[in-house]
């Protein structure tokens, strides 16, 4: 699948919060886009993503 | 052939400004041609713009109107004036960002914030000594109708919660995250982009210290998400907000709303 634009190997069915942590990031700083649409974080657990999918995903710095 | 003075389209057959200025406006001190200031002469040509100004008056709510929309052009004078912005966090980005879209003439702000003004705010933030102790939303209505007293601010002095942001931000086409604390900014833009599907979110990530001006920069991450900033410098011990990149940061926000608006 697609990630910020790059081609990462996953398995197909996986959900949503296992890529999550397994990348490295921090659920609590970060907006997540799965094909166009936003994701909310109460669903990272239920949302399954696959093979075709394109995701984009914001991880924030602090200051303001 | 025909131009428009000071607002109103007319024929003419004047040949240069000088002689229009002469003619009709020797009183006035300033001449803005198709939004930039000039000192010396130039051809009229069909479809120009001039703005004869006077230097030294308090305009009203209609000569101000039209000398911002001489330096804008009509057209994004317009989209500003009908414009409804929120600016969620009134802290060095927010502060900054209300200023610059306030001289641009948003016409209606919606701020959002729970502090007050406190000393160490003001390396950085757009406030005064005399705004110490003030709530940052009164503060900022007082400086923002300095700058322009003919814009519309709605305060909101409250912490800004997943619960309450979509309706505090719902009229407003741009929101624009201003929070300091790296998990309140994703609350805010999970909450906008969750409940308010046509509204664009321009949030700041990243420009602590002095690093280089050129890493902040603007990008379009989501369908309606733009990220300001380096992405990687955030604020902790060690690695301060300063004044001159969290200024850039909130250049940054305010140009990407003017363009959003035009668009």
């Amino acid at each position: 699948m697609n990630i910020n634009g790059q081609n990462i190997r996953i398995v197909s069915g996986t959900r949503l919060s296992d890529i999550l942590f397994s990348n490295g990031y921090d659920r609590t700083k970060i907006c997540v886009e799965l094909n166009g649409n936003i994701i909310p974080k109460k669903d990272y657990e239920s949302v399954i993503v696959n093979d075709e999918d394109s995701m984009e995903i914001v991880s924030f710095v602090g200051g303001g | 052939m025909f131009i428009t003075v000071n607002g109103s389209e007319q024929k003419t057959d004047v040949k240069t400004v000088v002689q229009l200025h002469d003619l009709s406006f020797s009183d006035y001190d300033v001449t803005i041609l198709n939004g930039y200031q000039i000192s010396e002469d130039s051809e009229l040509k069909d479809g120009d713009r001039i703005y004869f100004g006077k230097k030294n008056i308090f305009p009203d709510s209609k000569e101000l109107d039209m000398l911002m929309s001489a330096r804008h052009t009509p057209f994004i004078q317009d989209r500003m004036r009908n414009a409804t912005v929120g600016i969620a966090g009134l802290g060095g980005l927010g502060s900054n960002v209300a200023a610059m879209l306030s001289r641009m003439g948003v016409g209606h702000l919606i701020i959002a914030d729970f502090d007050t003004v406190e000393p160490t705010n003001l390396n950085r933030q757009n406030y005064y000594i005399n705004s110490i102790g003030k709530r940052k939303t009164d503060a900022t209505e007082d400086i923002l109708h300095n700058i322009n007293p003919f814009i519309t601010i709605t305060k909101h002095f409250i912490r800004i919660t997943a619960d309450n942001a979509a309706d505090i931000f719902r009229e407003c086409s741009i929101v624009c995250e201003a929070f300091d604390s790296p998990s309140e900014k994703a609350m805010l833009v999970n909450a906008i982009l969750e409940k308010c599907p046509d509204t664009v979110v321009v949030a700041g990530s990243g420009m602590a210290g002095t690093d280089d001006s050129n890493l902040i920069r603007t990008e379009k991450k989501f369908k309606n998400l733009y990220i300001c900033g380096d992405n990687t410098n955030g604020a902790k011990p060690g690695m301060g907000l300063m004044a001159p990149r969290v200024n850039i940061c909130a250049g940054h926000m305010a140009n990407a709303v003017v363009r959003i608006l035009i668009d």
